[in-house]
């Protein structure tokens, strides 16, 4: 597939950004969407509309359909048993918040441990920090070696018998990571502990199967795998899922209400109190549709040879210091320019038509252990060119030019 | 001492002088590295503003008739701002900077260029100086 066609697909990468052509290297916060996905949202709310699992009538049981259909899909895409083992959610955020929430406060006890990374974002932090405070447990922390990969030996430490849960991101957002998910599980598994996956940056750039993990839950996003933003999964293994109290109450996680006694609705109801945001579901599923179209493969193999080629470009300007090497890592780079501020730099690569992310990224406490205000990123995706990193490179050199 | 009026005109003309947005940064860089140095013992917590990417330190005394501020930024872009507010505002009273308009930032398009978002600072910091301007027009006003 050519370039040129990939990119037609995507409506907005025609625009202008300061009468400039824009270059979007901010995938890592959101992927663009491509013009199937755009279409979805719009037939369903010029076709389809109707409220699901409720109406005997023809449109409420074709939206119950396809909304269902997108579930199966998702099934397969992340390799589930179930279709019933995805939960419809907001988003990643929304996922962990509904593991800290439900399985959490069922299981988690006064001295109990919660094992997270230092390389979190703070949506796989402070849902824990938060269920600690309410169970009087602990948080704790395993720490990075130098180039950006996970401590393996102190994981291995920090789970102990006290720990209950390990909570780890599969990608990091601020350094490119790939965290070895299966073996860190392996090893979570062999103390009883169980397992979360932050598969925000995951899905998007790789097959992701979480049966071969062996995790117990993964939290994906749509909008991060050029789906809709408001709409997301948790991924549960059905035998904690079903041990687990619901959510959120309200209307179709129930079975059936009186005054006195609730009982509640079988998976993957039981978690979806409410009318469910349908047509952002079936936007998830044009771009799962999409991406199968093109295939993970493909996707992942452009993707490696943008980042080889950034990477490349990168180390020849002696300015430029790459945060986080780790062998394996996503198509993302981090990076300082000299001494400059990352917002200094962001801002006149802006000015280029260029979008990178500057800043923390939401992952403060990781910028504070590396001893640095933040850092430039430039995420890529298989709709970028060499071309465009050129741009990104001309702008540095700008950069350097008025700041150094 | 210039009135506020006067000295935030002469920065809207400093800066009709530049066609392309990349001299108007170049100016706003200059202003950056610039700006007095702030004591250390004012860079501490209490005066901190927290933008969302940088960040900048903003500390006024009172003289009993006039306000004096000083700042400083870990990013010069937002120093060469704080730069600007400084020159305008410094050595003024409070009721002076009360009273005074920031329409001035629009004229030169630092709100229009620089991000309007809470990223630059920019609005945080002439929140801080009215503040400032208000607690000490009321410690006047008690004696």
């Amino acid at each position: 597939m050519k370039i040129e066609e990939i990119r037609a697909d995507f409506p907005i990468l025609g625009r202008l950004v300061h009468n400039k052509p824009l270059v979007y290297f901010d995938n890592a916060a959101t992927t663009q969407k491509p013009q199937v996905v755009i279409d979805a949202l719009v037939a369903y709310y010029s076709n389809l509309n109707s409220n699901v699992h409720r109406g005997v009538h023809y449109l409420s049981q074709q939206a119950t359909e396809a909304f269902e259909a997108v579930r199966e899909k998702v099934k397969v895409f992340v390799n589930a048993r179930y279709s019933h083992e995805i939960i419809y959610t907001r988003g990643c955020t929304e996922s962990i918040n509904l593991v800290a929430a439900a399985w959490g406060r069922a299981n988690i006890l006064s001295g109990d441990e919660i094992l997270i990374s230092a390389m979190e974002h703070h949506s796989n932090i402070v849902p824990w920090q938060m269920l600690c405070e309410e169970k009087g447990a602990k948080l704790t922390v395993c720490p990075i070696i130098e180039d950006g990969s996970l401590d393996m030996k102190a994981l291995a430490e920090l789970m102990n018998s006290r720990t209950r849960l390990l909570a780890v991101t599969h990608i990091s957002n601020a350094l490119g990571t790939i965290n070895p998910v299966r073996e860190i599980t392996r090893m979570a598994h062999e103390k009883g502990i169980v397992v979360l996956i932050d598969g925000a940056q995951a899905l998007s750039h790789m097959k992701v199967d979480v049966q071969d993990i062996g995790c117990d839950f993964y939290a994906f996003s749509a909008h991060k795998v050029y789906g809709p933003m408001g709409i997301g999964g948790l991924y549960g293994r059905e035998e904690l899922l079903n041990s687990m109290p619901p959510y959120q109450g309200g209307g179709e996680m129930i079975k059936s209400v009186t005054f006195e006694k609730t009982a509640y609705n079988e998976l993957p109801f039981k978690f979806e109190a409410g009318t469910p945001n349908v047509a952002d579901v079936l936007g998830f599923g044009a771009a799962i549709d999409y991406i199968n179209g093109i295939g993970i493969e493909n996707i992942a193999a452009i993707e490696h040879e943008l980042l080889l080629y950034a990477n490349e470009k990168f180390s020849r300007d002696p300015l430029i210091r790459i945060i986080g090497n780790a062998p394996e890592k996503a198509s993302l780079i981090s990076f300082m320019i000299d001494k400059i501020h990352p917002y200094d730099a962001g801002t006149i690569i802006d000015r280029f038509g260029v979008a990178v992310r500057t800043g923390t990224h939401c992952a403060q406490p990781l910028m504070d252990s590396l001893g640095i205000p933040g850092t430039i990123r430039a995420s890529f995706a298989f709709y970028n060119t060499k071309e465009e990193i050129d741009k990104l490179m001309e702008a540095i050199l700008k950069v350097e030019a008025l700041f150094l | 001492m210039m009135k506020i009026e006067e000295s935030s005109s002469t920065i809207v003309s400093e800066f009709d002088n530049f066609d392309d947005w990349m001299d108007k940064y170049n100016y706003l860089i200059e202003l950056g590295k610039s700006l007095p140095l702030i004591e250390d013992k004012f860079k501490v917590e209490s005066n901190l503003i927290e933008g969302c990417q940088s960040r900048v330190w903003l500390h006024a005394e009172f003289d009993g008739n006039c306000i004096h501020f000083t700042a400083d930024s870990d990013a010069v872009i937002t120093k060469g701002i704080a730069n600007l507010l400084i020159r305008v505002f410094t050595g003024h009273t409070p009721q002076e900077i009360l009273d005074s308009s920031t329409d001035f930032l629009n004229d030169i398009g630092l709100t229009q260029h620089l991000s309007p978002s809470r990223s630059n600072g920019l609005l945080s910091m002439i929140k801080q100086i009215k503040m400032y301007a208000l607690a000490f027009k009321t410690k006047q006003a008690m004696g």
